[in-house]
């Protein structure tokens, strides 16, 4: 076992150990101490078996910046220093790279971007003990040294100016945070007023451990937000939506088609089927590795499904004829839709994921709820499904949150409660009182 | 509508699921216009791994009936396929050449317009703008 240190991103706290622990889980890497972390901290001390192990585990996470060998740390430059001289490993470092090009980078963490007081120079010249004899490379170098500062910052908006500790330690991975600025939603060539932002999309899917190879389907596609992001992580992505005009797109140049092309992951992009996810038409032996998505909460039109509101009304319709043709099975054909409640369509999408899903796939969905509540947010269960996360992003008036599950099978016997009105009406609510 | 969606879609209609006739739906060569999309890139081993899933059977069954009669009547193999350990690199020249053909029919052919229709109850589906509508009447859902 080797130590590292993680550096992570400080924001979406509520999200970002759910991210890393899915990780590590679907690498299988076991040896991490998560009671060391804290939402508190952007550092977190690793032991893993070598460098492949630390950057497989990182190098597709959104919410951390880069993994490290762990060198030394300390409150000042001069506590630093010390520490790197007395760990064990160091010389055995110092004889691995001492070879190799190499540069130095420095990063910071709530420190005034404005300062420039610090004369790095100075700072590396510190180092020379370490006594390296390759080139040093600002470009391509093989070995990236970086030095970490902590600062204390003025206040919630001002960093600090004087760093009050130190970590020091050679890149071995950068996350995977630059695919953010791929999948901007600026630049994405399709999308609409209900797109899902690129970062949460990507962190949505490690956490539900979207896997290369395997088949990912987001029964709620809309532009298909989610597809983009199952497709980054290599998973041959399925949609449908009851709503044909937006998985339709805007002609050839802007459509979810093409928006894979763009990003050059055109054969990791199935299809969009116009299916009403509750009258489904994917073979029932086909399996879904995971089912990631974001349900129609009713707040931009009500949720609706397949069949007729008044059925009297539509009686002896199915016999009506257009010019010798059944009209029902005409090309221009437009189905009647009734209402349906939000907690019966989740119940639905819980059901559906314990038929579909091997055991120990994920599901994981995006709920909203209002803050103005005093109602305790009740989470839909199924008796198959183990409920692994539940990560809330708080808005001003109404938070959602991601729910994760893991299906178990039929002897895990969870609790349930299908069926029970458990979310009031959302849409109202958001009409009524978010305003 | 890719060529592969063809292996994975069944009739909609509940009462359908009682059926064994109810995958793969019936696509009738003359009313469906094929389309080839040769930008879509060929990644062998996700190929591959998508094999996996696929109903053979089902394939050689639409395949024919889009007028492509040239499929092997049992799914290929890849000789490297031991366990689980499902990797591209050493696949033969033929093998990669087999797995070409299967990328350009799965992932690169398509239905831009055209019907399909439940083999149990003859129900009709439409695909339109290259996208399928599995949407029922009142009726029927």
């Amino acid at each position: 076992m080797k130590k590292y240190l993680l550096f992570m991103v400080h924001a979406h706290l509520n999200f970002r150990k759910a991210e890393i622990e899915s990780l590590a889980d679907l690498f299988n890497i076991e040896s991490i101490d998560y009671s060391k972390y804290s939402d508190q901290s952007p550092f977190l001390i690793a032991d893993l078996k070598n460098d492949e192990e630390a950057s497989t585990w990182i190098k597709r996470s959104i919410l951390t910046k880069a993994i490290y060998e762990y060198w030394g740390e300390g409150e000042t430059m001069e506590d630093l220093h010390k520490s790197i001289k007395e760990q064990p490993y160091t010389e055995k470092y110092i004889k691995d790279y001492e070879l190799d090009s190499f540069k130095f980078e420095f990063e910071t963490y709530k420190g005034n971007s404005k300062n420039n007081n610090v004369d790095r120079v100075k700072q590396i010249e510190s180092f020379r003990y370490l006594d390296f004899k390759g080139k040093i490379r600002m470009k391509d170098a093989k070995q990236i040294y970086t030095v970490i500062e902590k600062y204390q910052p003025v206040s919630e908006n001002i960093g600090g100016d004087k760093p009050v500790y130190h970590y020091f330690g050679r890149l071995v991975q950068r996350s995977n945070r630059s695919a953010m600025e791929k999948y901007d939603l600026k630049k994405r060539p399709y999308k609409g007023t209900t797109s899902f932002e690129a970062e949460l999309s990507l962190v949505s899917a490690n956490i539900a451990q979207v896997k290369p190879g395997t088949i990912m389907y987001d029964p709620f596609a809309g532009t298909g937000s989610f597809l983009v992001a199952g497709g980054h992580f290599g998973a041959l992505v399925i949609g449908s939506d009851i709503d044909g005009r937006m998985i339709r797109g805007k002609g050839a140049q802007a459509s979810i088609n093409s928006n894979f092309k763009k990003y050059g992951e055109s054969e990791k992009f199935l299809d969009v089927i116009t299916m009403d996810f509750t009258h489904n038409a994917l073979r029932s032996d086909l399996m879904i590795d995971t089912i990631l998505c974001d349900p129609p909460y009713g707040i931009r039109e009500s949720i609706k499904v397949l069949g007729a509101k008044n059925p009297e009304k539509f009686e002896g319709k199915e016999d009506v004829e257009i010019d010798g043709e059944k009209a029902y099975l005409k090309r221009d054909y437009i189905p009647t839709k009734k209402p349906y409640s939000l907690d019966a369509l989740l119940d639905d999408l819980l059901q559906y994921s314990t038929e579909r899903l091997p055991i120990g796939g994920r599901l994981a969905f995006w709920m909203p709820t209002a803050n103005d509540e005093n109602i305790e947010t009740i989470v839909p269960m199924h008796s198959n499904l183990e409920l692994k996360y539940n990560c809330v992003q708080d808005f001003n008036k109404w938070s959602r949150r991601l729910l994760v599950y893991i299906n178990r099978g039929d002897g895990y016997n969870g609790s349930t409660n299908a069926g029970k009105q458990r979310t009031s009406n959302f849409r109202d609510r958001y009409f009524k009182n978010f305003n | 509508m890719k060529f592969l969606t063809t292996n994975f879609l069944k009739c909609s209609v509940g009462a359908c699921d009682n059926s064994n006739d109810n995958f793969p739906l019936r696509y009738e060569g003359s009313k469906c216009q094929i389309v080839q999309d040769e930008t879509v890139e060929f990644n062998p081993q996700f190929l591959l791994n998508i094999l996996d899933r696929v109903d053979w059977n089902a394939i050689v069954t639409v395949a024919r009936e889009l007028g492509n009669q040239s499929l092997p009547v049992t799914k290929p193999q890849f000789t490297h396929q031991n366990g689980d350990a499902n990797t591209a690199s050493n696949l033969t020249e033929d093998e990669l050449a087999v797995l070409q053909d299967l990328h350009v029919l799965l992932l690169q052919t398509s239905i831009a317009e055209g019907q399909m229709s439940c083999r149990n109850c003859n129900h009709i589906y439409h695909i339109k703008n290259g996208i399928p509508n599995l949407l029922l009447p009142p009726h029927l859902a």
